[in-house]
């Protein structure tokens, strides 16, 4: 008696099946890996509230203005966005403690001991006409700024950059070197 | 002994095509893995500005998306080429950023809500009073972690 062998199944058309999904599956999805610059925004105040952002003393402040015709202003003189960067690393560091440039402060940071922490802030203020390209190269440029003194910071106290440190290293490199970007509130400078 | 079949037609085995459905899964669990459901349609066209010092969004799915920018060319004419903001799916005021949010905060589960991100998907010609505007209205309803989206320059 022969034994009855079961055909085997056509498995040719699988592969058609699953060329079909991944078909939809290209039609539906996005490849793109979002990035972006990240930011926090100040609360709202509460308006019965007192305004005490005014005690931010003279010095410890570089306002960084953006005209309607993307024209940058750093502190008291119009400047190109590629320059802004040493600007801000110059105001950040303070490396001739000039009475001019923000004043620091020691603070203790856990885990890492004493460290001369610079005060100032920058606050950036653009105006409804500017373009958002040119609003995003300078945010783009602070951003840069306080990445290179993180690293320089890194360097100098772990022998390595910024992004191969370790979680709690990261930690206190961010301390010692604060991103205070105010991104104050909307004025409309147009009309002056 | 017939050990030399000498009649016999000698026939190449037909290639097993079994194994091409495994290799068109494996491409199509890459893709799976790899990319994100298009879940809106755009309607306003984006190209975001660049910037060296992106950083990558951590959280996909504690993220919403405000879209800014004009809107693409066939509904130009219904709707001007001025920059708007879409939500979603369709073109909204600044005043319905609220709703949206707080529908995106109900969505989440009450441990990541702290950790929502706005990012903020602008054009690079559109100019900053609207986005400003939006601004002030994510600070009135404390979403206060935003991100500008950019992309990284071409490596030149």
């Amino acid at each position: 008696m022969a034994s009855k062998k079961t055909p085997e199944i056509n498995s040719s058309s699988t592969a058609d099946i699953a060329f079909l999904l991944l078909c939809y599956f290209l039609m539906t999805s996005t490849m793109g890996e979002d990035s972006g610059l990240q930011r926090r925004l100040p609360p709202m105040p509460n308006e019965n509230q007192e305004v005490q952002d005014q005690k931010i003393n003279r010095r410890n402040i570089i306002v960084v203005k953006i005209n309607s015709q993307d024209r940058l202003l750093a502190g008291s003189d119009a400047i190109d966005v590629s320059l802004l960067k040493d600007r801000i690393k110059d105001f950040l560091t303070n490396p001739t403690n000039d009475p001019n440039l923000p004043e620091k402060e020691v603070k203790d940071i856990e885990g890492f001991g004493a460290y001369p922490v610079s005060k100032g802030v920058i606050s950036l203020q653009n105006d409804r006409g500017t373009s958002y390209q040119a609003y995003i190269a300078v945010q783009n440029e602070l951003v840069r700024a306080i990445n290179e003194l993180r690293d320089d910071f890194c360097k100098r106290y772990y022998g390595k950059v910024y992004t191969q440190l370790t979680e709690d290293q990261q930690k206190i490199a961010r301390e010692a070197i604060p991103q205070n970007i105010s991104e104050a509130e909307p004025k409309d400078v147009s009309k002056r | 002994m017939s050990m030399f079949k000498q009649g016999e037609k000698k026939t190449v085995p037909a290639m097993s095509t079994g194994s091409t459905s495994d290799i068109v899964f494996m491409f199509l669990f890459f893709f799976m893995v790899c990319s994100q459901l298009r879940s809106t349609e755009n309607k306003v066209q984006v190209n975001p500005p660049e910037a060296t010092e992106v950083v990558k969004l951590e959280r996909k799915d504690l993220t919403s998306y405000i879209n800014i920018g004009p809107p693409v060319k066939h509904l130009q004419s219904q709707y001007g080429t001025d920059a708007r903001i879409q939500l979603n799916d369709s073109f909204k005021s600044v005043d319905e950023i609220r709703d949206f949010i707080a529908a995106e905060r109900d969505a989440m589960s009450e441990a990541d809500r702290q950790f929502m991100t706005v990012a903020i998907k602008a054009d690079q010609n559109v100019r900053m009073g609207i986005i400003t505007d939006v601004k002030q209205e994510l600070r009135r309803c404390s979403a206060l972690k935003i991100m500008y989206t950019a992309r990284k320059p071409a490596a030149d």
